[in-house]
């Protein structure tokens, strides 16, 4: 017998007694938030990463500003007025490795959590452009923020590679006390687009 | 490369007398245990549904339980429908044959890790090595296990014995280049660990992993972490393989919802980790296997009180709270799977046969703080009593436990060996002979009353 029918059967005959059960769904899926930039900024400082808050008009300037000096990973479908005239570095690894950060949108963002979720969409990247490089800049949209976990499961799409980031790369290992910084960008700064 | 669990000597009591003496092990565990104790409740107060959550937690874990078999079959057809290859093995050994097949197949003789505690349960690194295939941890914890030649003592630090200084030694001893200076601040020792594995990410081709979900409906599997060692692993190298419990399993996408608000708060007291990554069968080219084991997990299902334990998400809030793992640490349990979880979970998976394995289901006051902060509610002293009803027993214990019963289950019996005990208390040592001295070293025997409670309540009540 394969190994795939006999685990099968070894399944069926252990749980055949077993009752049924039912699920209960009583918890929030849609939280009630008033002001969800307000929280979502609150918590991704939290966890020390870097966050502005602006209109629309103003980000445009305010990331020429944040890339200058930097030769920058932009990836495709970024809005143009968005990838600014930071210089731009190529598409290998090593060129991503080398490179001075990466800047991108995003698909959904979490209030409650400060959450920013990638699913490799337009000017979204692929996964390892948003991670060898060192310095992450990620624009979010007001109207991409959600107030809970329950609305961005709901929002995403299971068949593209997704990423949750909250806030930059860091470890609990030593002494179980948060530190920032180790294989993932060690800067995120995130711009809220009002 | 870390040693394995497999064939340890000795019991539980002996581990742990060993491990408390050790007066720096138990500061680093009472450190650590208590900081994370605070951040997990406070993260967890935040939300004024968690019951609820845990409720719903509990249930889905229960339902997939139910049918596994139904559930197995669909991720199945969902990770082959989107490019994957899926493996099924019955024990550690048809795992590690399957992933080294798989590994030699790409020619490649170096392998990145995310940390997994089901490659540890198997000895995959050990098995590899075999084959002249080199396991390199990734995980910072893993690393500093595996650099310092030592065991795994916590399910999400396996390095929590170990503190600052000790670990900056370990880097400076078997780090190839250290940076100069290295001190022992945190963020120095995580810069390190940055730059020993930077060039080792960027040139890996294959990569192991384990994952912390696994979507039935959609054929997604999730790894949650925080440093990005994860995504290293996950996402460079051109082939991937992951190595699942069958129990990792959730119906559906929508699930997903409690698990992530469940995980991350209970394990490392944050709202949510870094970083979590989901993926589905084959991704941006890369070629993906699964492989599904069982080793041992169907026996517990068949275990009608026991099998809850398969409802764990490994998050180690039992591990943080408990006041016998504070005090013995992880290794004293002799398994990968230390704390509360381990003492239910590596009896029911590698059965009760050695004598380690079966003192397990002791290693426990029974003070229930486990079950309080579960996030999949496991009734874990429950499971425990359960279990030391099924471990074996010796002939005298055996025999005494009869008689006890027979005394104690009838009250004309019982009343009549009160009021002989009460006869002869004053002859009743302070300390016990023989083996029955064990309880006395470290307790008092309590005192025989002069007259028993029934006696004084005949007198009493009787007009």
């Amino acid at each position: 017998m394969s190994a795939r029918e006999e685990i099968l059967g070894r399944i069926r005959q252990a749980v055949r007694d077993a009752p049924e059960v039912g699920i209960p769904r009583g918890y929030r899926t849609a939280a009630r938030v008033d002001d969800l930039v307000g929280l979502f900024a609150e918590r991704v400082d939290d966890y020390r990463a870097i966050v502005h808050v602006l209109p629309s008009a103003e980000v445009p300037a305010k990331i020429a500003e944040l890339v200058r000096g930097r030769r920058m990973v932009v990836p495709d479908g970024l809005p143009e007025e968005w990838a600014g005239e930071a210089e731009r570095a190529g598409g290998s690894l090593a060129d991503l490795d080398a490179a001075g950060g990466v800047v991108t949108g995003c698909a959904v963002a979490i209030a409650e959590t400060g959450t920013i979720v990638l699913d490799a969409g337009p000017g979204q990247g692929t996964r390892a452009q948003t991670l060898v490089p060192d310095y992450h800049l990620c624009v979010v949209r007001a109207d991409q923020i959600v107030a809970g976990v329950p609305e961005a499961v709901a929002r995403l799409d299971p068949a593209r590679p997704l990423t949750w980031i909250s806030g930059p790369s860091a470890t609990s290992d030593i002494e179980l006390n948060r530190v920032e910084g180790v294989h993932g960008p060690r800067t995120l700064e995130v711009i809220v687009s009002t | 490369m870390s040693g394995t669990f497999l064939g340890m000597p000795g019991n539980f009591p002996k581990n742990a007398e060993k491990a408390v003496q050790d007066s720096q092990l138990r500061f680093n565990l009472r450190k650590a245990t208590h900081t994370i104790r605070g951040k997990r409740a406070s993260v967890v107060d935040e939300l004024p549904d968690w019951q609820e959550l845990r409720a719903a937690g509990k249930a889905i874990k229960d339902e997939t339980l139910r049918h596994l078999d139904r559930y197995l079959v669909q991720l199945e057809d969902a990770v082959t429908g989107a490019g994957g290859h899926v493996h099924w093995a019955r024990d550690a050994a048809e795992a590690n044959r399957i992933v080294t097949g798989l590994v030699k197949a790409t020619g490649e003789s170096e392998v990145v890790k995310v940390k997994s505690m089901a490659t540890q349960e198997i000895g995959l690194n050990e098995a590899l090595a075999e084959h002249g295939i080199t396991a390199y941890e990734t995980d910072l914890a893993e690393l500093i296990v595996q650099l310092g030649d030592d065991f795994p003592s916590h399910i999400l630090v396996p390095a929590i014995h170990r503190n600052r200084a000790e670990i900056r030694e370990i880097f400076l001893d078997k780090m190839a280049e250290t940076p100069e200076g290295l001190t022992d601040e945190p963020a120095a020792l995580a810069e390190a660990a940055r730059l020993h594995l930077r060039e080792r990410f960027l040139r890996s081709k294959v990569a192991i992993s384990g994952a912390n979900f696994m979507v039935a409906e959609t054929g997604t599997l999730v790894v949650l972490e925080s440093e990005g060692n994860g995504r290293m692993c996950l996402t460079l190298p051109e082939t991937l393989i992951s190595v699942v419990g069958i129990e990792k399993l959730l119906p559906s996408w929508r699930d997903l919802e409690v698990f992530l608000q469940l995980l991350p708060r209970s394990s490392t007291g944050e709202r949510m980790n870094p970083y979590t990554s989901m993926w589905t069968g084959a991704t941006e080219g890369q070629d993906f296997h699964l492989v599904l084991l069982d080793n041992g997990r169907t026996d517990v299902l068949a275990d009608e009180v026991g099998r809850q334990a398969l409802r764990c998400i490994r998050c180690s809030a039992c591990l943080n709270v408990c006041p016998v793992y504070e005090r013995a640490g992880g290794h004293a349990y002799g398994s990968v799977y230390p704390g509360p979880i381990g003492a239910i979970l590596t009896p029911q998976l590698r059965g009760m046969g050695s004598e380690l394995d079966a003192s397990l289901p002791y290693a426990s006051s029974l003070c229930g703080a486990c079950y309080d902060v579960c996030p999949v509610a496991i009734d874990i002293p429950e499971v425990l009593v359960d279990l030391r009803a099924k471990a074996p027993h010796g002939r005298a214990e055996r025999a005494g436990m009869r008689v006890a019963g027979w005394v104690l289950g009838n009250e004309v019996r019982l009343a009549k060996a009160q009021r002989l005990a009460t006869r002869f208390r004053k002859l009743v040592p302070r300390r016990l002979p023989g083996p029955l001295s064990a309880w006395t070293d470290t307790r008092d025997l309590p005192e025989i009353p002069e007259e028993s409670f029934r006696d004084w309540w005949e007198r009493h009540e009787r007009p």
